[in-house]
């Protein structure tokens, strides 16, 4: 689990925040506060959260009663312009955030993605909201499994659904391999060319993914806080699906489940 | 609001403009100058002859190229262009937006290209050795000679922890992790004077000689009105998360065919990775050579150069 830097914290000295991490402005049509704006069937608007150098897009499509839907892209896509037909049944309002490297978030230099960093933008998006279902596409649904296990308490059922990058670089390493894009490749806009070749070869162990999954069914105080809709299923998910407390649904089943979820009635199980 | 810390802090000195900056055996580059890879800023350090065989040195983990001020000069002076590089983050690297394993050796590989070397040998120490490792296992053809300075990850130091225990354990690590990125866009490091800046450092560095330590501030610090602090990027942080584990870099290891040499410090301290010489010879590939300090720890270029030095001249020749 623990990365190549094994060591705690704290050895050169004690960082610390100057300020509050907010860093939050907005863009959109009506110039208002994006969670504030309530208007139904209001053009898409735009919030930009700081996550270290990068910007991040996160885009209201749509409202609704209830909890929010996060939907999470998959790797080279970017959020639709509109809520998507095949979540329609849900009653809340419904979000999308461009990943770094992708869409209107910042384009970075020289590369260096790893889905862990994919899932601190996903918790950024979850701190802006305050918790949410999300839905992944591919790569997002990866994404979206690794926020469910470490944002147990902030997201309220994830769903994991086909689409490009779902099976990464398969579960051990590999050689020889590119290490950087090749000359020529389109740049200087997204999908950065570093995030589809550094996301397309990221190493996904199924022991290493079903870590994440028992995270959420161990704190997240619902009975299965994982569903997968995806058809395709990759040595990860196919290891994920075997864990206790996951299961396989479509997505409008899916959906009612997590659509009936509050934060509150989660908050009043035992924890453990 | 913009502060002095916004500043891009003052380039450490070369041999040229060192003036007082001085460590008994240490001696600054001879040349510093940036490499600019698809918007990332590196810098590039030299010891020695510019028309000399060209050998890339690799640091470690929150380490910066003047680590090797000992050992590259030694080097150098035996006939070769010594070239090392701050790695994006640390020293007078500019800070990057991501960090990952692969996007270092990646970084090696523009050094290399760079340099203008199709092929050359490379040493590594700690993190850098693994580096190094991978980039001989990817790219065979740009190494002609593997120098591994106790860069050799092992599964030893996994901590053994029940289920329910690991649990909540790494609900904490996660937690914590995340917590760290949602602040990492205004973290500043903590100011001190070179004294408390090196102390800080002892604790991953406990053998080595205080002295040296405070050499390291004024390379790989900067100074404001308010004391010194660490040029490495705020936002990096040990113990991050990811499906990495150390026998994948051991397992390139078998497969190298070029020259190889390894060489582990015995004496276990916490930057180490607590690697044993039975871990190492069962991996050594055919031809390869291990050589085993009993009385040195993680930082043996540092500990003892003069004998690093002979082992990679020798290995080179």
């Amino acid at each position: 689990m623990i990365g190549p830097e094994h060591l705690d914290a704290d050895h050169l000295d004690a960082d610390r925040p100057d300020t509050d991490h907010a860093d939050v402005d907005h863009r959109g049509s009506s110039g208002t506060h994006a969670a504030d704006a309530t208007t139904p069937g209001a053009a898409r608007e735009t919030v930009f959260l700081a996550h270290a150098r990068v910007r991040l897009a996160l885009h209201r499509l749509r409202d609704g009663e209830g909890g929010a839907l996060l939907c999470l892209h998959g790797l080279g896509e970017r959020t639709p312009d509109e809520a998507p037909r095949w979540l329609a049944a849900w009653p809340g309002p419904i979000w999308g955030l461009d990943c770094t490297g992708h869409g209107d978030s910042t384009l970075p230099a020289g590369g260096g993605y790893t889905a862990e960093i994919l899932m601190a933008d996903v918790d950024h998006a979850l701190a802006h909201l305050g918790e949410a279902t999300l839905v992944g596409r591919g790569l997002g649904a990866y994404v979206a499994l690794l926020a469910a296990g470490a944002r147990p308490r902030a997201v309220a059922g994830a769903i994991l659904t086909d689409g490009p990058g779902l099976a990464g670089g398969g579960p051990t390493p590999h050689s020889p391999m590119w290490l950087r894009p090749a000359a020529g490749t389109d740049r200087g806009r997204t999908p950065d060319p570093y995030a589809l070749l550094d996301l397309a070869r990221d190493i996904r162990p199924g022991d290493y993914a079903t870590t994440y999954a028992r995270q959420a069914v161990q704190l997240s105080g619902l009975e299965t806080p994982i569903s997968v809709a995806a058809v395709v299923r990759p040595p990860w998910l196919a290891a994920v699906i075997d864990e206790p407390g996951v299961t396989t649904a479509g997505i409008p089943e899916a959906l009612a489940r997590y659509a009936g979820v509050t934060r509150a009635a989660v908050a009043d199980r035992p924890v453990g | 609001m913009t502060t002095l810390l916004d500043e891009t802090p003052p380039i450490a000195p070369t041999r040229s403009t060192a003036g007082e900056l001085s460590h008994p055996g240490a001696r600054r580059p001879d040349r510093q100058r940036f490499l600019h890879v698809d918007g990332l800023r590196l810098s590039v350090w030299e010891w020695g002859d510019a028309d000399a065989p060209p050998v890339l040195f690799a640091h470690g983990g929150f380490d910066f190229a003047g680590t090797f001020d000992t050992l590259a000069p030694l080097v150098a002076d035996a006939g070769y262009r010594v070239v090392s590089w701050d790695q994006r983050g640390h020293g007078d690297s500019g800070p990057a937006h991501l960090y990952s394993w692969d996007a270092d050796v990646g970084d090696a590989l523009a050094v290399i290209e760079a340099i203008g070397a199709r092929s050359l040998p490379v040493v590594g120490h700690s993190k850098g050795g693994a580096l190094m490792l991978q980039l001989a296992d990817t790219q065979p053809h740009r190494v002609s000679h593997l120098v591994n300075l106790d860069g050799l990850p092992s599964a030893r130091s996994w901590p053994d922890v029940p289920e329910h225990h690991r649990t909540r354990m790494l609900d904490g690590e996660l937690a914590a992790w995340l917590d760290h990125r949602r602040q990492a866009a205004t973290k500043v490091r903590r100011p001190g004077t070179i004294e408390e800046l090196a102390a800080r450092r002892a604790r991953m560095n406990p053998r080595l000689d205080p002295a040296w330590l405070r050499y390291l501030v004024r390379i790989g610090g900067f100074e404001r009105p308010d004391g010194w602090r660490w040029k490495i990027d705020p936002a990096m942080r040990l113990g991050g998360f990811g499906p990495w584990r150390p026998e994948w870099s051991m397992a390139r290891l078998p497969s190298l065919g070029m020259p190889v040499l390894c060489v582990l410090g015995l004496e276990t301290e916490v930057m180490g990775w607590g690697t044993r010489p039975e871990d190492v010879e069962v991996n050594l590939p055919v031809g390869g050579r291990f050589v085993a300090l009993d009385d040195v720890g993680h930082f043996v270029h540092v500990e003892q150069p003069r004998r690093i030095a002979d082992l990679v001249l020798e290995h080179l020749s």
